[in-house]
């Protein structure tokens, strides 16, 4: 029988899978295809010679946080990992894959996680004469490329997340860093000019030179030469200006590919035994670049791949900058609700620049968060991004929101305004009319009010506000428990 | 018995792990049943230094419960619970068991115990199952209180003790760091120590008052906590503020555990958990700046379906910040039965013998078969854990038969409805108890047994310190002890009298024998040092000749408990609970206890000043989500899961997340919150998922009027 020819019907075995492409995205499809209970084989096929590692984490080892070894990827268990293999070409109608090596490895379903390379500006004076890159001009995706930073003065080309990214991390190791961006603002594709205001602001803080609305017009030995005049020293040279997806090998195979390799909801190309996922996939629906993004499609495939439920619903785009200190995040895509004109639903704007506060929420007429700018205001964020996700209605008081809870103290000194039923004692359920009443008996210190109430004798934390009150109704002499007591008594109370 | 009634008695408090020190005293002679002449003092005691919360002031009323059971009872031919004679009632029961067993064999009897036991009645109870019904088919409720941590201790350092440290020692910490616990509710005086460390964090969902007196409150999503736990390693790790010489020379297996915290950065754990980066790195800041450090794992953290690993996740924090075996610092769990510690050590457990001995260890088996005086092959094996016990009963290969001693499953347990059923497909059904719990009303015969003030035994508490509970009072007439109910249930089935002795002292003195050389050692603890006040903390091994063995107050100090000496780092990553919010049930059900409560509630529910001070189910929720759900402050509110619905009264709280609901468990019949639950097991400790459920909210009816 030839079954696994047969196109996959949803719910079924993906059989044999292979995937093409051993970074992040590729190695969560196969952790995830373990996770929920694939039956078939599951070969992972890397060009890489070393180890799998976090992509993500390369600016941990530019800032000198992590070494390039903390960054390796657990071993996927049940995965076969081919390392050091190039796949150079698909035969879709046997279902193989040839490798430079002269393998040949059959599959049921085969994965594209080909991913990104760094796409070097065409900038005069970047290449040698022979075409290859000049010493110190890197992109930055792998550790190699980390390896390839060196020198105390390094520039940084394009403020996309990447390139804030990395210029953070370069300075954070002590690198004099400069940043270039042709955009008015850092991050101009994902912020208004406010937020990327008090971005550029904070970079500024940290030492960097951030030079907006400047672009390189050509790179000389060691100087990088902007098309204002203004020249910018450097020892390494780091091009964080996008990136391009590796798609030669679903060309060459007759797959449908514009920027990148197109999918459908499922991730599935145009022939329905080979996916794609990851920075070589294009779908208009998913934001490319993101990890967040790419892993979501891993998983995303791996449950349609074992026959679970997809869950429905992609997940949201959520851009969160790892930059330490800075608290900048963008929900949605925020230029969209824009263009598509913000009549349904309200905008809630909220802008303190001197303290760096900043937010906009795009609100559906149903209380969800279509989009959000947030900077500075690090509750609020995380709050938004998780009801965001969950596509939950934003609570009512949209300031409290914003503003976050106010920060969790000790118990302040200041007694609150209390009522009869108020428990002052939790631990013994003691009331401020009980105390009162037990003060009017006699009782007429703290020693006194906790042998007759029990008052202060479980965790004893409410024996400052015991001795507050004995001093209160000392001062006042009549009885607090049924009014709020006068402000100056309770000043004077201390 | 050979004690005698005394006026006035030091003991401890019938509830918590903490067991504070009381003074019991039984006025002059007067009108009405004993208990009503008991009042209650809190004790000078280290662990609550003089404190009590309501709960222990009021625990003499469980001593006067109108509904005290005194008689034995039968179901009778109309279907209704009859009293009876002690010996029809002993007599029927062992009649049945034997039929049972004989038609069935032995593991068709189950034994069902319980974390507020005495050491004597837990050790009684194991001995009873293994050798007199002869049946694998023992666990008890500690699987739903600490099950997690003792799995994921026991992996780390080699063996499991609650707090391997005197509670007083966190006083002088510079920061404690406290997942998933709320000892301002549950036990209250420990704040005392608490809240004179320098920085308390506190991870929890909901703002409690615990939380409300925290120096940091980290608020993770249910069911995410151990993200946070990778993510605060990960911070620990990037930012160089880990022990790496701690790690080097005490550990092993730190790069695997690494390998997994490393996808866990803070802005990555921020969008899963809800809680702040910039919030993240000033709690692992606080806690890798100060000398002296603990972390402390409560419930929050255990009662999941990845609970283990989740108790895991912080011990490797703790780990990789050198706290455990570092004078001053460590890690700890906060064990919450009363008997929480001791009861998991002593063999009332499906894969433990006495000793905290595994039982499918050769030596253990010889030791304690040669300790009960047969042969090893005659111990059973590892039998079902609790929710697997729970669910198997009347099956076809399951047991069809109980015992519950000091239990209340049809409350307590996940997925109560289902337990309910599970326990009317037995043939039998025995409870002994003191008061008529939900599970008691259920039974086929229903054996009253004393409590706390009325009988003498040892409790080990949290900091795996022995204590002596003492009699105050004789049991009101016709109520026996625990052990004496086993006794003559074993004689009943066959066993020889002498094997089972009734009097707590001499049980005890047999536990130190089949405790010796195990990992919780009492061979050198005994009634005459304990009542001489000797604070004794296990293992504390008899030195024949030598000088007493003083007790191991402080764990770990020369290494741990591994062959090697070194603690394991556990390779563990986060994962989604077993179930997750949905358009029908969008919300997260989180239960847990109030402070005027305690567990099942059949104690605390029959204290007047308690009920009044928590009469009934609430359910927590945010006011926006109770606006949409179309319920207000006061209302009555039905939650439904996919499993149960509970009716609950609606108390809102801004501070909530809004996509979260909390109940307390405490409440029975269509309050139980457990009928909501879901039956998902850790894998490792079978432990099951109480703190996260799916569930939606609706109105119940017109607000009527509590209590």
């Amino acid at each position: 029988m030839n079954g696994y020819t047969q196109r996959i019907q949803p719910g079924r075995p993906a059989g044999d899978v292979v995937i093409v492409g051993g970074g992040p995205v590729g190695h969560r499809l196969a952790e995830r295809l373990h996770h929920h209970g694939h039956q078939g084989t599951v070969t992972l096929l890397d060009a890489e010679p070393g180890h799998a590692y976090h992509r993500v984490l390369l600016t941990s080892v530019l800032d000198g946080g992590l070494d390039p070894a903390d960054l390796e990827l657990p071993p996927v268990p049940g995965a076969r990992g081919r390392r050091d293999v190039r796949v150079t070409g698909v035969d879709r109608r046997r279902q193989r894959v040839g490798t430079a090596n002269g393998e040949s490895h059959r599959y049921d379903t085969l994965v594209l996680a080909t991913g990104a390379e760094p796409r070097i500006p065409a900038v005069p004076g970047m290449h040698t004469a022979s075409g290859r890159l000049i010493d110190g001009i890197t992109g930055l995706r792998s550790l190699a490329d980390c390896a390839r930073v060196r020198g105390e003065r390094v520039v940084v080309l394009g403020a996309g997340p990447l390139g804030v990214e990395t210029a953070v991390a370069l300075r954070r190791s002590g690198r004099d860093v400069s940043l270039v961006h042709p955009g008015p603002h850092p991050l101009n594709r994902w912020l208004d000019a406010t937020a990327g205001d008090l971005l550029a602001r904070h970079l500024v803080s940290l030492g960097i030179r951030v030079e907006t609305g400047r672009s390189a017009a050509r790179v000389e030995a060691g100087e990088l030469v902007l098309d204002d005049g203004g020249l910018l020293t450097w020892d390494t040279l780091v091009c964080c200006t996008g990136t391009e997806p590796r798609t030669e090998l679903a060309r060459a195979a007759g797959l449908r590919v514009r920027t990148g390799v197109l999918v459908d909801g499922e991730m599935r190309t145009s022939d329905p035994h080979v996916r794609a996922v990851g920075d070589c996939a294009e779908h208009p629906g998913w934001f490319p670049g993101l990890l967040a993004s790419g892993w979501d499609q891993a998983d995303l495939l791996a449950r349609t791949l074992t026959g679970h439920r997809s869950g429905g619903r992609r997940p949201r785009t959520v851009l969160r900058l790892r930059v330490p200190g800075l608290h900048l995040g963008v929900l949605g895509r925020p230029g969209l609700h824009r263009e598509a004109g913000a009549a349904e639903g309200d905008v809630v704007t909220f802008s303190d620049p001197s303290r760096g506060r900043y937010a906009t929420l795009a609100v559906d007429p149903a209380g969800r968060l279509s989009s959000a700018v947030l900077v500075g205001l690090p509750q609020a964020l995380a709050t938004l991004t998780q009801l965001h996700d969950a596509r939950r209605p934003l609570p009512d008081d949209r300031l409290a929101l914003l503003l976050g809870e106010t920060a969790v103290g000790r118990r302040t000194s200041v007694l609150p305004p209390q009522d009869a039923d108020t428990v002052l004692c939790r631990c013994n359920n003691v009331t401020a009319l009980t105390l009162t009443g037990a003060w009017q008996n006699g009782s007429r210190s703290l020693r006194a009010l906790a042998d007759t109430t029990r008052v202060t004798t479980g965790c004893g934390t409410c024996a400052d506000q015991i001795r507050e009150l004995c001093a209160q109704l000392a001062t006042a002499e009549k009885p607090v428990a049924r009014h709020e007591p006068p402000v100056d008594a309770r000043a004077s109370g201390r | 018995m050979s004690e005698q009634v005394r006026t006035s008695v030091t003991t401890h408090c019938p509830y918590c792990a903490l067991q504070c020190g009381t003074r019991l005293h039984h006025r002059a002679r007067g009108d009405g049943p004993d208990g009503a002449r008991v009042t209650v003092e809190p004790d000078d005691f280290p662990v609550n230094q003089g404190g009590l919360c309501q709960k222990g002031w009021t625990a003499p009323a469980v001593l006067r419960a109108p509904d005290r059971l005194c008689t034995p009872l039968v179901r009778d031919g109309a279907g209704r619970l009859a009293p009876a004679t002690w010996s029809d009632a002993l007599d029927a029961v062992g009649s049945r068991l034997r039929e049972i067993r004989a038609a069935h064999g032995p593991d068709a009897v189950a034994v069902f115990g319980g974390g507020g036991l005495t050491n004597e009645k837990a050790y009684l109870l194991g001995k009873f199952a293994r050798l007199a019904l002869g049946t694998s088919q023992i666990d008890y409720n500690g699987r739903f209180c600490m099950s997690s941590a003792a799995a994921a201790g026991t992996t780390a350092f080699g063996m499991d003790r609650g707090l391997p440290f005197p509670v007083t020692d966190l006083a002088d910490a510079e920061a404690i760091l406290l997942a998933g616990a709320n000892p301002a509710e549950t036990m209250p005086p420990l704040m005392r120590h608490l809240g004179r460390a320098g920085a308390l964090i506190v991870i929890d969902p909901r703002h409690t008052p615990t939380a409300q007196r925290a120096t940091l409150h980290l608020r993770p999503a249910p069911g995410t906590d151990l993200a946070l736990a990778l993510g605060m390693l990960h911070i620990a790790v990037t930012e160089g503020w880990y022990d790496r010489d701690a790690v080097q020379h005490r550990t092993v297996g730190f790069e695997a555990a690494w390998r997994r915290a490393a996808a866990w950065w803070p802005e990555r754990v921020e969008r899963v958990t809800g809680v702040p980066v910039a919030l993240q790195r000033e709690a692992v800041r606080t806690l890798c700046t100060a000398r002296r450090a603990y972390v402390l794992t409560g419930r929050g953290a255990e009662q999941h379906s990845k609970g283990t690993d989740t108790v895991a996740a912080f011990i490797n924090l703790a780990l990789a910040l050198g706290l455990p075996g570092r004078p001053g610092s460590g890690y700890g769990c906060l064990t919450g039965q009363g008997n929480g510690q001791g009861g998991r050590e002593h063999g009332q457990k499906a894969d433990q013998l006495p000793g905290y001995r595994r039982i499918t260890d050769p030596r253990a088996r010889s030791h304690i078969a040669k300790v009960w005086g047969v042969p090893p092959e005659h111990l059973p094996g590892p039998g079902r854990s609790a929710v697997e016990l729970l669910n198997a009963l009347g099956t076809a290969d399951g047991p069809r038969a109980l015992l519950v001693f000091g239990a209340n499953p049809v409350v307590s347990a996940p997925d109560a409805a289902r337990v309910a059923q599970s326990l009317s497909r037995l043939d039998l059904l025995v409870v002994a108890d003191f008061v008529p719990s939900e599970t008691a009303r259920l039974a086929d015969v229903v054996l009253p047994v004393t409590q706390w003030a009325e009988e003498e035994g040892t409790l080990t508490n949290l900091e795996g310190r022995v204590l002596r509970r003492r009699r105050l009072l004789s049991p009101p007439p016709g109520v026996r002890s625990d052990l004496s109910v086993l006794r003559e249930l074993a004689v009943r089935l066959g066993e020889p009298p002498d094997r089972y002795p009734d009097e707590p002292r001499l049980v005890f003195e047999e536990l130190r024998r089949a405790s010796e050389g195990g990992t919780a050692d009492y061979s050198g603890i005994s009634y005459p040092r304990l009542d001489a006040g000797e604070a004794l903390y296990w293992p504390c091994p008899e030195r024949p000749g030598g000088p007493a063995h003083p007790g191991t107050p402080r764990m770990f100090l020369d290494g741990f408990a591994h062959p090697d000496g070194r603690a394991r780092f556990q390779e563990v990553d986060h994962r989604e609970p077993a179930e997750t919010p949905d358009d029908r049930y969008p919300l997260w059900a989180t239960t847990g206890r109030v402070l005027a409560q305690y567990q099942s509630g059949s104690q605390t529910r029959r204290v007047p000043d308690l009920l009044r001070a928590a009469p009934e189910t609430i359910v927590e929720i945010h006011p926006d989500t109770a606006a949409r759900a179309g319920v207000a402050d006061g209302d009555l509110a039905w939650v439904q899961s996919a499993r149960g619905r509970v009716t609950a009264r609606v108390r809102l709280v801004p501070s909530l997340r809004t996509d979260t609901v909390f109940l307390p468990f405490h409440y029975p019949d269509d309050g139980r919150a457990n009928l909501l639950t879901h039956a998902a097991l850790d894998p490792r400790s079978k432990m099951p998922e109480f703190k996260v459920s799916a569930v939606r909210v609706g109105p119940a009816g017109p607000r009527a009027a509590s209590g």
